[in-house]
């Protein structure tokens, strides 16, 4: 036992945080996308612009007294005619600098889609592990409820919810609380989702002899279920979370465009496309067209962003 | 008393084409400090065997009747919370596949210091420096550095030694040994068994050891039970048992090692394979395979007869210790 001990030669020592990410395959397979490593700079791009938006922006949309509205529907400063140089992107019908509220419109839309994905993650992340790891009558009760939910569309029941909490608390609470309900709306409306890739991995692990070694141990139900099975369905629901960011923002433009999202006040990407469309037909595109491009840009790069993810973390496409 | 009591142990699984046992009459005890051998073919209910002591059972096995007693207490009649506090603390298993019985997304050092935690109080270092000491114990070089290590960076071998020094973890009372070395190099095989013994002798653990590896078994345990279609056939003293098995299918296995077979000839088998648990024959339920079968075999369940310090299951071995007494008789007279 003793000579086999010093066969072995000492084990070498533990490579560093980013010696271990160089050596990846995920980061291998990053240096060789060029639509991964686009995707990741814009969306970067992106939460910089989101995050340091008081910083950037030269005014502040929130701030009526920065407002004239004697400055409404200036077009872009490149159109030499009309453009103003203190608005490089021209202003919204109001007299706000389209650049700014663009800046401040990404950090509420950013806003919404993670929060909201977060909601849907924990809510589907636990039920979906309740569901597989006990299975049983649990798992079918739980499942036929995201059976339920899933066949009503997520645009139906944001719709239903917020028009019905407009109606009886009034506009005027509804706008403070927009960004709030918008979140809970989006985030309970798409649980199913998590559940269901979780539950199917979860199936799929629990059959593993880690988790019963785990139950010999003698370890809790919940333990083994966070610390031993989730971790192990990680990648799945990585995957699905950037597909779902994408979604959630979508969605939130889409309810306010329709008039149930955020308040021209406080406009996010999608209201401010919504509130340039009044004055699409009179000349002036920027309103809409800008923060249209902007929106659609960030939805393709993290679409684009999880296409990669899927491909990589998948070995079944691995293309070598 | 003894450490580990098993009495009249029957399970069964309700399978939709109906109730099958696959455990039947299962009777043993275990000292402190025993090593006890379960051998038999694949599909005889030597695993299930290993999963009721813990009540690990998965659906839809369950365990239909007896009593496992451990210290005198009947594990089915321990509340899941006291269960647990046996499982991992008093009784530790190791399985077969050590690739797949420690986590890939956790270092060894996570998985140990969180077994610890599960059945003591103590803090994460003390932890730490208990599973350092165990790592140890099975030998396995610089284990401050394996203990950040995740189980993909180790060796089979290397991750068995780790998966035994988590089942030492607790100092357990009983090892329940589920195939430790099948998944194994032969050579790597040796070492870990020589490190079970060791490890058992050294701290007066129980070992249950599942295989079916007769010479395994004859090198490391004590006692030895045979099991065939979910009964034990033949149990005793191992060194009994090996040089002079009494069952025709102990003898048959015994015949079946590799050793046993002359150079160039083909190596020995049993004819015929274990029968469906659905379709277990009348009588004793090796009578098809058997080579010295008679009427009585194929109606009668046999019942134990004692030879030696064994008892065997066989209606053959009944017949000859008769007639040996029935001849002593006649000298005497």
């Amino acid at each position: 036992m003793t000579d086999q001990t010093q066969i072995l030669e000492a084990a070498p020592a533990a490579p560093s945080a980013w010696q271990r990410i160089k050596d990846s395959h995920l980061w291998h397979s990053f240096t060789r996308d060029r639509v991964a490593q686009i995707s990741l700079a814009i969306f970067v791009l992106y939460a910089v612009m989101a995050l340091f938006a008081p910083a950037i922006a030269p005014y502040d949309p929130y701030d009526p007294s920065q407002i004239d509205i004697l400055n409404s529907e200036i077009p872009p400063s490149w159109d030499e005619a009309e453009g103003d140089e203190n608005f490089w992107l021209g202003t919204d019908a109001q007299g706000r600098d389209l650049w700014s509220t663009i800046l401040y419109g990404t950090r509420v839309s950013l806003m919404i889609g993670l929060c909201a994905v977060a909601l849907q993650a924990v809510l589907g992340i636990c039920i979906g592990l309740v569901a597989g790891y006990f299975g049983g009558r649990l798992d079918s009760l739980l499942m036929r409820l995201a059976d339920v939910q899933l066949s009503f569309s997520t645009m139906m029941v944001a719709i239903v919810v917020l028009a019905v909490f407009q109606a009886t608390f009034g506009t005027e609470l509804y706008q403070d609380l927009a960004m709030i309900m918008l979140i809970l709306v989006i985030g309970i409306a798409e649980w199913p989702q998590y559940a269901r890739t979780i539950r199917a991995s979860v199936l799929a692990e629990k059959r593993k002899e880690y988790v019963d070694a785990a139950r010999v141990i003698g370890l809790r139900a919940p333990r083994i279920m966070f610390r031993h099975i989730l971790p192990n369905t990680l990648s799945p629901i990585l995957v699905i979370s950037t597909v779902q960011v994408a979604n959630a923002i979508i969605a939130e433009a889409s309810l306010s465009f329709l008039g149930l999202g955020m308040p021209v006040s406080e406009p996010s990407l999608g209201s401010l496309i919504s509130s340039g469309f009044e004055y699409i037909f009179s000349g002036s595109w920027w309103i809409t067209v800008i923060p249209g491009v902007v929106l659609v840009a960030l939805v393709l790069v993290m679409n684009l962003l999880g296409d990669w993810l899927r491909d990589v973390l998948n070995p079944k496409l691995y293309k070598g | 008393m003894a450490l580990l009591e098993v009495k009249d142990l029957e399970v069964r699984f309700g399978l939709r084409s109906g109730e099958v046992k696959a455990l039947r009459d299962i009777n043993f005890t275990l000292n402190r400090g025993e090593r006890l051998g379960v051998v038999g073919e694949s599909g005889a209910g030597k695993s299930v065997l290993g999963f009721s002591i813990l009540n690990l059972l998965s659906k839809p096995g369950y365990i239909a009747g007896g009593e496992i007693s451990f210290e005198g207490r009947n594990l089915a009649d321990l509340s899941a919370e006291e269960l647990r506090s046996v499982r991992g603390n008093r009784i530790a298993m190791i399985f077969q596949d050590p690739m797949m019985t420690l986590n890939p997304v956790l270092t060894i050092g996570e998985q140990m210091v969180e077994c610890l935690l599960a059945h003591r109080k103590i803090s994460k270092r003390d932890a730490r420096e208990i599973a350092l000491q165990k790592l140890k114990q099975v030998y396995i070089p610089s284990p401050e550095t394996r203990l950040d290590q995740y189980p993909h960076e180790l060796s089979g071998g290397m991750r068995q030694r780790v998966v035994i020094a988590i089942g030492l973890l607790m100092d357990p009372d009983i090892i329940i040994a589920d195939e430790p070395t099948t998944a194994l190099d032969v050579t790597i095989q040796a070492e870990i068994m020589e490190l079970m013994l060791e490890l058992c002798e050294r701290n007066n653990v129980a070992l249950i050891l599942i295989t079916h590896d007769l010479g395994v078994v004859s090198q490391v345990t004590q006692k030895t039970i045979v099991m065939y279609a979910g009964r034990i056939i033949e149990q005793g003293p191992t060194k009994e048992i090996i040089n002079d098995a009494q069952h025709p299918y102990t003898q048959g296995l015994m015949n079946a090692l590799p050793q046993m077979a002359l150079p160039g000839q083909r190596l020995n088998q049993i004819r015929g394979a274990m029968p469906p648990l659905q379709r277990i024959p009348t009588g004793c339920a090796f009578h098809p395979r058997c080579n010295y079968v008679m009427e009585t075999c194929k109606h009668n369940l046999p019942g134990f007869t004692r030879s030696g310090g064994c008892q065997v299951a066989c209606h053959l071995v009944a017949e000859m210790k008769r007639e040996e007494a029935a001849q002593k008789k006649a000298e005497e007279v």
